[in-house]
């Protein structure tokens, strides 16, 4: 009797993940408003947290009406406002858009939940790219995130060809990869390092390690822009990577028009490395982390995924970073150390699941 | 209707596929039957248009396959193939849902209608899992999973399916229950499939027409009581067989005869 009860429970399936046989856009559009809602409110609190505390009414007031609108806010602290801690919670939230939305894009490609940019090796390519921008080519924003995503997408190129198979990537393959690409591409980095001048050399590799705290607002709209874009476009061939996922066999028998949206998802996901990395350095585990969560809790449909993971991916990045100025102020973590701090071990998990 | 003229396959740098002519007709089930390596798995390739040949032409609706978006192929054509691992959480319904991504327009922004859904709920009780739909296909049996890969086919609501040994790690009952599916689809809709199956006895009570395959080659085709017999299929296995009457449905029954044991 009790065995009955159990099944009957168990084939409504509903209850367990609070989630419908299927998701639906009306679905998609309530998850990511409540993101957005948060993303929004956490933005805000993160801004008025710091080594300086900000208060709310003043900083809500500056934010709204602007300098003209005689709010209580101190020079100092509109300064501090306006000129460092918005631009920096903006550039949070798009690396964490970037990262989680390419993370998810990546795992479809691949076929596995572990695959990562950072992890793969992509951020190093991107990494790289940006060294050679730097040492080459000078400062200029373009010439930065122009050449960090040809350097992602070198890298995600050769991954996908190491990592492939018939089944998809394995776990054993896919990691193997990503080893062996980021091994090669760190040495390349020394390589470039040695050619950098000593005083620049600590500011650097605070940067590998994913600093938020370097950028400049070339980068910074340059990044936005492609976390929006980036974003949009792989959430627009949301439906064909939900195939895709389940094998590139399978996805060209139901008619999806395999190479072409192979092309454009590797396209659109350099785009958003290069973009993030060429701003904050190579900020880890992002993408496994988020899109993780985000389909644990709604559901794998990569319409969904996407989006979600990106939004929840801006609040991961806001609430690491915050963390990282605030927790030894007024020195600085590199937001990467708490990334990889939360990532890390989840990692492990994934895999001894399997 | 599918046709395939006279059609060669190249594949891993030989000529997988010589010469073979098949027709699949409304209302007609035609089985593959050959021993491993003969070109089964090819011959369903190239007739799902993943594969070009290298000579002869396939013809859909009278018109080359070559010719069509693929899109437009996979309204017409589905494919049952060995189910693949799934590393991701997939409901039922969402890999079923599947089944519709060829009729999806901009209309509805990329997004399932509620036909869509429809035909993916009536495909999954088709298939038996009515109770399954909201369950997560890594949970399912194998046999449940082959049966959601079929229900996915059905989906599609396609004229022609292929099907790529569907009843392999299935068991007794469970190989009749796929092969009765795919058996009313064509009578009731008027349907075509092709199935590539290893089992003889299976092929004998459900198919119209039977195609043997040796090494690339239509060693012959035609009705399974005119091309199961003892001489082709000891010729097609290079073992011996002997083949009596179904003593129920009066089908051919194919029993191999194992050299030390007799």
């Amino acid at each position: 009797m009790t065995f009955v009860k159990r099944e009957t429970a168990t084939t409504g399936g509903d209850a367990r993940l609070g989630r419908g046989a299927h998701t639906t856009l009306r679905r998609t559009l309530a998850v990511c408003m409540a993101l957005a809602l948060a993303l929004l409110c956490v933005g805000l609190l993160a801004a008025l947290v710091g080594s300086e505390r900000l208060p709310l009414g003043g900083s809500l007031c500056l934010i709204f009406r602007g300098t003209g609108g005689g709010c209580a806010m101190t020079p100092e602290q509109q300064a501090i406002l306006l000129d460092l801690r918005l631009p920096r919670i903006l550039l949070a939230a798009s690396v964490g858009a970037s990262l989680a939305a390419a993370g998810a894009g990546y795992q479809a490609l691949l076929r596995n939940p572990l695959a990562e940019p950072y992890l793969l090796g992509i951020s190093n390519g991107a990494a790289v790219g940006t060294m050679i921008a730097l040492v080459f080519l000078g400062t200029q924003a373009w010439a930065r995130s122009l050449m960090a995503f040809a350097g992602a997408l070198c890298a995600s190129f050769v991954v996908y060809r190491l990592a492939r198979g018939r089944a998809g990537a394995s776990p054993e393959k896919l990691i193997l990869a990503g080893v062996i690409v980021t091994t090669f591409l760190s040495s390349a980095i020394v390589f470039i390092t040695t050619m950098m001048d000593a005083t620049r050399i600590r500011s650097f590799n605070f940067w590998l390690l994913g600093d938020l705290s370097g950028s400049t607002t070339g980068l910074l709209v340059v990044g936005a822009i492609a976390a929006l874009v980036g974003t949009v476009v792989l959430t627009a061939h949301g439906r064909a990577l939900n195939l895709m996922m389940l094998g590139e066999r399978d996805a060209f028998d139901l008619g999806v028009e395999v190479e072409r949206v192979r092309l454009i998802v590797f396209l659109a996901a350099s785009l958003l490395v290069g973009a993030s990395v060429a701003a904050s350095g190579s900020v880890g585990y992002v993408g496994l982390v988020v899109p993780h969560l985000v389909r644990l809790s709604a559901g794998s449909d990569n319409r969904m995924t996407i989006p979600a993971a990106a939004l929840a991916g801006a609040l991961f990045v806001i609430v690491a970073d915050t963390t990282a100025r605030t927790i030894i102020a007024p020195r600085e973590l590199p937001v990467g150390a708490i990334t990889a701090l939360i990532g890390a071990p989840l990692f492990v998990y994934l895999l001894r699941r399997g | 209707m599918l046709e395939a003229r006279e059609i060669s396959i190249d594949y891993g740098g030989r000529e997988a596929v010589r010469g073979i002519s098949l027709r699949a007709v409304p209302g007609e089930v035609v089985v593959v039957i050959g021993p491993n390596g003969a070109g089964k798995s090819t011959l369903m390739r190239a007739l799902n248009g993943a594969l070009v040949p290298s000579r002869g032409e396939i013809f859909l609706d009278g018109k080359p396959l070559r010719s069509y978006a693929r899109r437009a192929v996979s309204r017409r054509l589905a494919v049952v193939a060995q189910e693949a691992e799934l590393r991701f959480p997939v409901t039922v319904m969402e890999f079923v849902l599947g089944g519709r991504y060829a009729w999806s327009s901009t209309s509805a922004w990329g997004w399932e209608t509620e036909r869509d859904v429809e035909v993916a709920r009536r495909a999954i009780e088709e298939a038996g899992l009515a109770a399954y739909g909201a369950r997560l296909m890594n949970e399912l049996s194998g046999g449940e999973r082959q049966r959601a890969v079929l229900a996915r086919a059905l989906a599609t609501e396609a004229a022609i399916l292929l099907l790529d040994e569907p009843t392999a790690n299935l068991d007794l009952a469970h190989q009749a229950t796929v092969l009765r599916l795919v058996r009313a689809r064509t009578d009731q809709t008027g349907a075509a499939a092709v199935v590539v199956t290893h089992d003889l006895n299976l092929a004998a009570e459900f198919a119209d027409r039977v195609l043997l395959l040796k090494e690339g080659r239509a060693l012959a085709t035609g009705g399974p009581r005119d091309v199961l017999t003892p001489s082709i299929l000891r010729e097609l296995f290079e073992i011996e067989v002997l083949v009596d009457a179904h003593p129920v449905t009066g089908a051919p029954r194919i029993t191999p005869v194992h050299e030390a044991r007799r």
